[in-house]
């Protein structure tokens, strides 16, 4: 990371964790679904750089949020951070098993098989009266290594949980990235063959991927579980995958930032327009997702890279 | 099980087979002519469907000929779904051909959102009631089994319009230069064919036959916000079982859908869902691009 990134990743994770004591009940609400969906974004990311496009992201998601429901309601599990490590592993071996599978598809084929990947869990679990059919679950309230906070304080802590295990996220990808099997992504995108002439298993990088993704996802799923406070089926409906796709063009696969950041501004618009305009936000947002496609391909983290460009700066 | 049982399994899945079939057939031909996985469809089903209702709403219960009532709620379908996909064809897609597949699906995805909210601008939130034209058509007995004689004719209308759609691709001029541009459209342009009026009239096409499939479905289903959402996935499994842009693969996509969703409903009921999912990952593993479509080979 260059010191001007890692000066800048720092204060950015300050000032957010600062927010916590700052910002009002009702945003920081917001801010902690917004970061832990940016965690699926991030996902996303990681297999977009390599070419692929899942539209079965919330098959994780939801593995990610019913691990944790249903951990604290058979099991008594309170403790926020198993809870989440458990969803996220859960989600984790789904996506390695899955891997088997969708490690061999590619383009569209392989964004329908993940479709209807997660449309199969949908499926179950909308007939399956043990799991609480369409109304779901609710979520126990979680305690923090024994700290067992209330209300506002809750949420506090929720918030922090989200802001430092997205940080470590943050970071752990960010070294992915910059790892020879990471580097290898955009090789794999723009020609497998050759990748494959170089001795490399193409099908075994992308496998890591989708775990790598589906392992984003279900932690995400678990933080998002945990702020809700409640599970449903439609966490693993197309539309929450078509969500995440949607933050994912939104932000660019340029940074890891970008998708925290892209993640916040979509939690916005869709509040703001949910507020505003109740009946015409899907509208924004399908004219705010066609305007991006059409005029900002690489999204709106390429809107800083151009002003970095503008002073000058050293290319990234 | 029975015979009895076994035959409204069969019947359940025609009906079934028969309205998956008016739904994906013009979902397969944008795919198989222009590579575009059209998720507003979902939109063309819905604006059809409410077209439907509308004109049903107009024409039903003034004492006229109830022949009249099925073709005004079928034209007037067919004339939203013609203006919906002239516009979005000239409007948005024409400026993203050429662009990654993917992002035509989202191109696609986008137009859907904003048109599910075109829908509650003009036809509000609330849900219409269509079933006169299901009342109308009365019932039939075969043997202990009673069938809605629109049921019957919804069999029918799907097999005419296969028959019609095999004609036209095999026997008309239109229908040749399209295959030509499904085998290969650089080829296609090379040799003259006007690729952009082809796509243009492709798109259209399969518009309006989306809106039939809604207009088509209206007296069957509530007519409501959402409806949409739930057909395109389920189009795309029987199009994906098929092989993408294969219509006899959407033919045999629906007949299996249909028949194994039939068969559920009736044994198994609480897997009814998950089913349609779990054959189409099934197929897909088998055969990766669909049962009527062979394998590409990859190029370097």
């Amino acid at each position: 990371m260059a010191r001007r990134d890692r000066i800048a990743a720092g204060s950015a994770f300050v000032a957010a964790a600062a927010a916590a004591f700052v910002l009002p009940d009702w945003m920081i609400s917001l801010a902690t679904i917004a970061l832990a969906n940016g965690l699926v974004v991030l996902g996303l990311i990681v297999m977009w750089r390599a070419g692929l496009v899942s539209f079965g992201q919330a098959l994780y998601y939801c593995m990610g949020g019913y691990a944790v429901a249903l951990l604290g309601r058979w099991a008594g599990v309170t403790d926020a951070f198993l809870l989440v490590l458990v969803g996220g592993l859960s989600a984790a071996v789904v996506s390695f098993l899955v891997g088997f599978l969708l490690a061999r598809y590619r383009e569209i084929f392989f964004a329908m098989l993940s479709l209807a990947l997660s449309m199969i869990l949908y499926g179950l679990l909308v007939k399956t009266e043990s799991l609480g059919s369409t109304d779901g679950l609710n979520v126990i309230v979680p305690t923090f290594l024994g700290y067992a906070p209330h209300r506002e304080k809750l949420l506090v802590a929720l918030y922090l949980l989200v802001v430092v295990v997205c940080a470590a996220a943050a970071l752990l990808t960010h070294a992915y990235f910059r790892s020879l099997a990471g580097a290898l992504a955009i090789p794999v995108r723009d020609n497998e063959i050759r990748v494959e002439f170089l001795g490399m298993s193409v099908s075994r990088l992308i496998h890591t991927k989708l775990v790598i993704s589906g392992m984003l996802a279900g932690i995400g799923g678990a933080l998002a579980a945990l702020a809700v406070g409640h599970v449903d089926p439609n966490m693993s409906y197309w539309t929450t995958s078509g969500e995440f796709v949607f933050i994912t063009i939104l932000a660019g696969a340029g940074s890891v930032g970008a998708a925290f950041v892209g993640s916040l501004a979509f939690e916005s618009v869709r509040s703001f327009a949910f507020a505003m305009l109740p009946q015409l936000w899907q509208m924004l947002l399908g004219s705010v997702l066609l305007l991006t496609i059409l005029f900002l391909p690489q999204g709106l983290g390429s809107l800083i890279k151009r002003l970095h460009w503008g002073r000058g700066a050293k290319a990234p | 099980m029975s015979v009895l049982s076994a035959f409204a399994v069969l019947i359940d899945g025609l009906v079934y087979a028969a309205y998956l079939f008016i739904v994906a057939i013009g979902l397969t031909l944008i795919f198989g002519v222009m590579k575009i996985l059209n998720v507003a469809h979902g939109s063309f089903f819905t604006f059809g469907a409410y077209g439907a209702a509308s004109a049903v709403g107009i024409y039903f219960n003034r004492g006229l000929p109830d022949a009249g009532g099925y073709l005004l709620m079928v034209l007037f379908a067919m004339a939203l779904g013609l203006v919906l996909g002239l516009i979005l064809e000239r409007g948005i897609m024409r400026w993203v051909y050429g662009r990654d597949e993917v992002v035509m699906v989202l191109v696609t995805y986008a137009a859907f959102l904003i048109l599910e909210d075109v829908v509650i601008l003009v036809w509000g939130p609330g849900s219409y009631a269509t079933y006169q034209p299901l009342l109308a058509a009365g019932n039939i007995e075969i043997g202990e089994l009673v069938v809605s004689n629109y049921d019957l004719g919804l069999i029918a209308a799907a097999a005419v319009l296969a028959a019609i759609y095999y004609w036209a691709l095999k026997f008309t001029r239109y229908g040749r230069l399209l295959t030509a541009v499904i085998f290969d459209r650089e080829t296609a342009a090379a040799f003259g064919i006007n690729v952009r009026v082809v796509y243009t009239v492709t798109f259209v096409i399969g518009a309006m036959l989306g809106a039939l499939g809604g207009a088509i479905m209206a007296p069957k289903i509530a007519v409501t916000l959402g409806i949409g959402v739930e057909v395109i996935v389920l189009a795309f499994a029987v199009v994906a079982i098929g092989g993408m842009g294969s219509i006899e693969g959407a033919l045999a996509g629906a007949l299996i859908v249909g028949i194994c969703r039939a068969a559920t409903v009736h044994l198994v009921p609480q897997v009814e869902l998950f089913v349609i999912y779990a054959v189409m990952a099934l197929v897909l593993m088998i055969r990766p691009y669909g049962l009527f479509v062979r394998a590409q080979p990859r190029k370097i």
